[in-house]
């Protein structure tokens, strides 16, 4: 790991201003940007330690909805009794994530901004060519290996999945990313990666992720996370559902629908296909299953991961089918 | 390469104080074991994927292979050599890794148990499913898991027990 200077912000004033230098880059849990500056693929030449700043690491949850503090640890927000209680989805994809000690020390700012996993771009010694590394120099991964690779939101530049579950679950239910004053609908922070990959995030050099905040809904309360992987545990995801559902009075017809999937897009993806095919509809197995294949519209695979496009319709169908059985 | 100047920092460390002089991107793994000899806690990955170099920063388990120094600072760490009670009384976990066995090359097994100490303490040692998936994030090469899992059940009923009598 090259060396490089360390300064701890004592403000977010001071956070901002030193991350705007050249060179700088904000380090919160580290297990993200220790992790790559290792394999040499992030070089700082200052990392701006936010960890010690106070007041960022609230978590408030009430009627209207929930606010977390960028510096939350994830651990803290998959414990906290009314996220549970409010947003299982939110709670599950953090509690499924990673470790425990990872999430003792990640932060929900960091995780927003986690990289890809493919491990073409983990590795600039032996492949030089990866676009979002170094943008123009090509793609190792196409014609590679590809099984963890996306099917979803790709360009002939870059595959590369985004690995997070968290936001696939922010995704689903319209959370709002704070960059102080200024707010991002989470859809709109992730950019597909198109002609520069290396461009993932509508964030500007100096901002900083302040909070994230996410709208109380009747679909958020009844939500879940299902996360299918390679082994049943500490493990990123072949293909991730996030599902919210509102039913009407009568307990079986859709009011309000909300999916969208993890593992297998560039970015956390909104499948609002198949939520407007089944709202209005009754919930019953075969409808949702149809419904369900919505979730793929213009897949392409790269050889390994086609299995990603006969999972994720599965998996967005179990996720829907068990939120009905708790009707 | 560009080399930085070193960095002072004080570290708290099993209740006693250090101060040292390090580059500012030396991990705390590296502090602990190469600065300060306390080789205790082992480097397995250095990448944050085996759990070996578990410690504990203010009562939470972490990686301090992904955990830089100067990051540490002003922190309460706790690391294997400081889990025994000061005139050599084994901590409850430490005397159930012994007694059910717990490992076989015994690599993992300071990170294990430093784990254990938290997720115990976490109220994740519930039932074998759940000391599974709260534990997942420590390999053992060995493949001592099942005698692992026992041992965090064993140290788990009694740490409960104890405390009931202490109350
Ligand atoms: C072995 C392993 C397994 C994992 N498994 C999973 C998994 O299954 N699912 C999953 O979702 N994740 C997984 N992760 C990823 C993990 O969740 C992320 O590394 C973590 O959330 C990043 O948070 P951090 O606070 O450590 O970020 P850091 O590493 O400190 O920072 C990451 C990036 O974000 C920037 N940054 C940090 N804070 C802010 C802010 N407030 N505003 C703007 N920029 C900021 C940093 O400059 C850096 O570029 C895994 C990681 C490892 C190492
Ligand atoms: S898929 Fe993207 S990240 Fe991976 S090698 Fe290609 S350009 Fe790089
Ligand atoms: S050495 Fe830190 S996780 Fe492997
Ligand atoms: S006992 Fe050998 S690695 Fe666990």
């Amino acid at each position: 790991m090259r060396d490089f200077s360390y300064l701890r912000a004592d403000s977010i004033d001071a956070a901002r201003q030193a991350a705007a230098l050249p060179g700088a880059m904000l380090l919160a849990g580290g297990t993200t940007l220790i992790d790559l500056a290792k394999c040499g693929v992030t070089e700082p030449e200052t990392v701006v330690d936010i960890t010690h700043l106070k007041g960022l690491d609230g978590i408030t949850v009430d009627d209207r909805g929930a606010t977390i503090g960028s510096l939350a640890r994830m651990s803290s927000v998959a414990d906290h009794a009314d996220v549970k209680s409010r947003f299982p989805a939110v709670s599950e994809a953090l509690w499924q994530a990673a470790s425990a000690q990872l999430r003792n020390m990640a932060t929900i700012g960091g995780n927003l901004m986690q990289r890809t996993r493919c491990p073409y771009f983990r590795d600039p010694a032996n492949f030089p060519a990866c676009n979002k590394r170094t943008p123009g120099s090509g793609c190792s991964a196409i014609g590679g290996v590809t099984r963890g690779h996306a099917v979803l939101g790709t360009s002939e530049a870059c595959i590369a999945t985004y690995p997070g579950d968290l936001a696939t679950a922010l995704v689903a239910f319209d959370a709002i990313v704070h960059l102080g004053d200024r707010q991002v609908a989470v859809d709109d922070f992730f950019l597909l990666p198109g002609a520069t990959p290396d461009k993932e995030h509508a964030i500007a050099p100096g901002e900083m992720i302040t909070a994230i905040s996410i709208l109380a809904s009747a679909a958020a309360r009844r939500s879940t996370y299902l996360k299918v992987r390679d082994r049943q545990s500490y493990e990123f995801a072949a293909a991730s559902a996030a599902v919210g559902i509102e039913f009407e009075a009568d307990g079986r017809t859709i009011r309000d629908l909300r999916v969208a999937l993890g593992g297998v897009g560039t970015k956390p993806w909104r499948a609002r296909a198949v939520e407007e095919a089944l709202k209005g509809k009754l919930l019953e197995p075969d409808t949702v299953r149809r419904a369900s294949q919505l979730a793929i519209e213009g897949a392409v695979d790269h050889g390994a991961n086609h299995y990603k496009i006969e999972l994720a319709p599965r998996v967005v169908a179990r996720a829907i089918l068990k939120m009905g059985e708790t009707a | 390469m560009t080399s930085k100047t070193r960095i002072p920092i004080k570290l708290q460390i099993n209740g006693h104080r250090h101060e040292l002089e390090v580059e500012p991107r030396v991990t705390l793994l590296d502090a602990l074991r190469d600065h300060l000899g306390l080789t205790g806690t082992k480097k397995g990955c250095d990448q944050g994927q085996c759990g070996a170099c578990t410690v504990h920063i203010d009562g939470q388990r972490v990686l301090a292979c992904l955990t830089l120094a100067a990051q540490a600072e002003g922190r309460a760490i706790r690391s294997i050599e400081g889990l025994a009670d000061g005139d050599g009384t084994l901590h409850a976990v430490q005397a159930a890794f012994l007694e059910q066995d717990a490992f076989q090359c015994g690599y993992c097994t300071p990170g294990q148990i430093m784990s254990a100490v938290a997720c115990i303490r976490e109220g994740h040692a519930g039932s074998d499913d759940e000391i599974r998936e709260y534990m997942a994030g420590n390999l053992c090469r060995c493949g001592a898991y099942p005698h692992i899992v026992a041992a965090v059940r064993q140290a788990a009923l009694e740490i409960a027990s104890s405390t009931e009598t202490a109350s």
